[in-house]
């Protein structure tokens, strides 16, 4: 078999840039696609894969560089138009018609005709005949719709190399798919790949991208970090490239990391959801900090929305003081007096218009039901103690929370569960866009939190500081807890080797 | 395959029972004379419902289309007792007016991405307001053509008539399906219905396909008020009012989902028929007033958007 260097250069994509007003998301990319190969592209929140895809793809315009497909320089105006030059993308959530029959999907806009009118049983064949060379027997007639995402994304790939693809771009199409469906999509593209066709494949699985890529190429902060033969690069080198970070010869280790002992507060016992996230055993004391870490996709933001209810577990059991409870809304999170601040604070966190105070007494008021309402001089009381409590830099309390700075906001988000009084708090990347002061601060609230008896688990991708607070470390790796590191064990470098699992 | 089929077996099912019941407490329904009526009677109302269900359908609403019907009569009565127009020209020209006018509103939906709801609305009034521009009075319609027209009839056997307007009504129904499920145009229009965004990223002619389909709209209630002016042989401002809405009715109990995508024309004539048939057996039942009619449609419409609501979550449930 000839090395995929020795194949044809189908796509060349030098020094691309693309900037937004604010952010330089990507800087003077470089990326070399040849035909025959799958290649996969990796990288961390905000490393620019999307980016180049939309690029790519038509969606955005580029800054300055040139994409060049089988020699030509193009520039796609849109989606459509990328499909016409022959780039066909699939997306994790499917962008097909799912009222539409299968057989409409495939061949919309260009359905054979005779005399004005669709000749259905002619378009039903050639599906049929399409769809058999993926090894996909269905019936063409039924609405895509009541299929799975998995036939769905094969009805996709085999529209996109139908309509002409040289170049196939995947977009995370794993994500939502089974061990067995991810088996068939992967047959599918050895056998694209043996057809000559470039695939581009986005994932966050690291054994995926071991098992189908033949070459990587790795995106850190919009810029390139380099592009290598998969064979050639250890787990340990391709997780530093994607973290950023060398092995430390000496490991920095907190001094005082205790050893928490007493009764759990909060136990999960085989908890799991199919589809979202492997079954997963979690306790976690009164006064200990456990941090969740992995890469982006590995399953710490799944795991905390299981414990707090915004997913709802399909196995196992949780037991909090030992009793066992039902935990399957946020409110059921809630009465429990769980605490949790999302990710993602401008979508899922802060509500921007209302004042610093509204904001702070939300869950309270929430919990308390909204026929009684707290006494104003008690909100204002309320808000004023947090306000000084953990230094929110706001002039007044009425001033609304969408003008703080990112830090402040989170902060304020932090003071919206901390006056439900909560007995267990989970925080998902409490330091993500903030200053490093402001950083240092939320670390300082963490520790004092965990000092006066809260149970916390913490969600961070900064290896370091994960590190730092931690008693104890969950790793996380493709939808699992791997292991779990305690007392000495718990280290920048360990987590990483853990991340890379060999 | 029945799954999908469901909502219109569903409307079927209760024209069927409907039916049964009037049959079993006025055995003259059998005759060929209510059937006939039944048709004639809602000849306008359909050929109004297989625009609206092709709007519909494309995730869109039109709410212009009553006055459009009352526009077109008033056209019509003015142009030809006022004006001495011929007849067949009138309609050829209020065709072209309608047609204009609903390619127009089409136009400004996609241009400008105004929601169809206003935009139509907007219609609304402006075809209405036309209408007192033209006259303020209610105008006979007195021309031979006329006459003529309603004198064409099929005898069915047993002395019931299925008359012109009837005739045009089913044709409409029947262009209508070949329409919607054996063209490129409607592949489109269930495509829109489904997601838009989706259907323009595979290259479906979005502009086209909206212009082409409130055009369809409007072009088609355009074709209702002549045949509306047939029936009451007259033109009034004031005519059709509400019509939209009992149109919108007869396509959501006909099947058709009113979030764009799904549906049928066939199931919009089923809607249709069990509105007449409500109606119809308002008049036989001859002490019941006539707002029982929309007492039981209104009922009947709650039963049918509870009933898609809970279909389309069992059918996401199984996925």
């Amino acid at each position: 078999m000839p090395s995929v260097t020795e194949q044809p250069q189908l796509l060349e994509i030098r020094d691309l840039t693309k900037g937004f007003p604010g952010v330089q998301a990507l800087h003077h990319v470089d990326f070399t696609l040849h035909a025959g190969e799958i290649h996969g592209l990796l990288g961390e929140n905000g490393a620019g894969k999307s980016t180049l895809i939309k690029v790519l793809t038509g969606v955005f315009k580029r800054d300055a560089g040139t994409i060049r497909l089988d020699g030509d320089d193009i520039a796609a105006r849109d989606p459509a138009d990328a499909l016409a030059l022959g780039i066909g993308t699939v997306y994790q959530e499917v962008n097909l018609l799912p009222n539409l029959s299968v057989a409409e999907n495939l061949f919309i806009g260009r359905q054979p005709h005779r005399f004005g009118l669709v000749r259905t049983g002619e378009m039903r064949r050639l599906s049929e005949k399409l769809l058999a060379g993926y090894g996909l027997d269905i019936d063409v007639a039924n609405p895509l719709g009541t299929y799975s995402v998995a036939v769905q994304q094969i009805v996709a790939i085999a529209r996109a190399v139908d309509l002409s693809a040289k170049v196939l771009i995947l977009d995370e199409p794993t994500a939502s798919l089974d061990a067995q469906e991810v088996e068939t999509l992967f047959g599918i593209l050895r056998d694209l790949r043996s057809r000559g066709i470039g695939i581009l494949f986005v994932t966050h699985f690291l054994d995926q991208v071991y098992a189908i890529c033949d070459r990587i190429t790795v995106l850190r902060n919009g810029r390139l970090v380099g592009s290598r033969p998969i064979a050639e690069l250890p787990r340990i080198a391709l997780v530093s490239m994607m973290l950023g970070r060398e092995l430390a010869a000496e490991a920095l280790h907190r001094n005082q990391r205790k050893t928490v002992t007493g009764e759990p507060l909060v136990t999960f016992k085989d908890y799991g959801k199919r589809r979202l996230m492997e079954p997963f055993d979690l306790e976690v004391r009164p006064g200990e900090v456990v941090g969740l870490a992995g890469l982006l996709g590995s399953g710490r933001t799944e795991t905390a929305k299981l414990v707090f209810g915004i997913e709802r577990a399909d196995s196992g059991q949780a037991f909090v003081d030992g009793k066992p409870v039902r935990i399957a809304t946020p409110r059921d999170g809630a009465r429990l007096r769980f605490g949790f601040t999302p990710e993602d604070r401008k979508t899922e966190g802060i509500v921007a218009e209302l004042s610093v105070r509204e904001n702070i007494i939300l869950a309270l008021q929430a919990q308390r039901g909204w026929l009684r309402l707290i006494p104003r001089r008690k909100q204002e009381e309320i808000a004023d103690r947090f306000i000084k409590l953990l230094d929110i830099r706001t002039p007044d309390a009425e001033k609304p929370i969408g003008l703080l700075s990112g830090g402040n906001q989170q902060k304020a988000l932090l003071a919206r569960w901390l006056a439900t009084e909560p007995r267990f708090l989970i925080l998902d990347e409490p330091t993500r866009g903030i200053d490093v002061g402001a950083h240092a601060e939320i670390i300082r609230v963490i520790e004092r939190l965990c000092e006066e008896g809260l149970a916390l688990l913490v969600i961070s991708s900064e290896l370091e500081e994960i590190a730092s607070y931690s008693d104890r470390v969950v790793v996380l790796r493709d939808r699992r807890h791997v292991r779990e590191l305690s007392g000495s064990d718990v280290s920048a470098d360990t987590i990483m080797t853990t991340i890379a699992g060999h | 395959m029945i799954r999908r089929h469901l909502p219109v077996l569903i409307t079927l099912a209760v024209f069927i029972v409907g039916y049964l019941i009037c049959l079993a407490q006025f055995p003259s329904f059998a005759s060929t004379r209510v059937i006939g009526n039944l048709l004639t009677d809602n000849a306008f109302i359909g050929i109004v419902a297989v625009g609206m269900t092709f709007v519909i359908l494309s995730g869109g609403i039109d709410l212009s289309v009553g006055s459009v019907i009352a526009f077109t009569s008033v056209f019509l009565a003015v142009s030809i007792e006022k004006y001495g127009l011929n007849p067949y020209l009138a309609f050829i020209l209020v065709l072209g007016i309608a047609s204009l006018f609903g390619a127009g509103m089409g136009f400004v939906i996609h241009t400008f991405q105004i929601p169809a709801f206003i935009v139509t609305l907007a219609g609304m009034f402006l075809a209405r307001g036309l209408c007192f521009v033209l006259t303020t009075d209610s105008i006979p319609i007195n021309a031979p053509a006329y006459g003529l027209i309603t004198d064409i009839a099929f005898a069915l056997p047993g002395g019931g008539r299925l008359t012109f307007i009837a005739i045009v009504m089913l044709l409409t129904f029947a262009a209508g399906i070949v329409l919607a499920h054996f063209t490129r145009f409607g592949a489109n229009v269930y495509a829109l219905g489904g997601n838009r965004t989706s259907a323009e990223l595979m290259g479906v002619p979005v502009a086209k396909t909206t212009i082409r389909i409130y055009l369809l709209s409007s072009f088609l209630a355009g074709v209702a008020g002549i045949v509306f002016s047939f029936y009451t042989s007259a033109g009034y401002s004031l005519a059709a009012t509400g019509v939209e809405l009992d149109t919108i009715a007869a396509v959501v109990i006909g099947g058709t989902l009113l979030t764009g995508g799904y549906g049928t024309i066939i199931g919009t004539l089923v809607g249709v028929l069990i509105q007449g048939l409500i109606q119809t057996y308002i008049t036989f039942e001859g002490t019941l007033s006539s707002w029982w009619t929309k007492i039981a449609i209104g009922a009947l419409l709650f039963a049918f958007i509870v009933l898609q609501r809970g279909l389309s979550a069992a059918s996401l449930r199984t996925r």
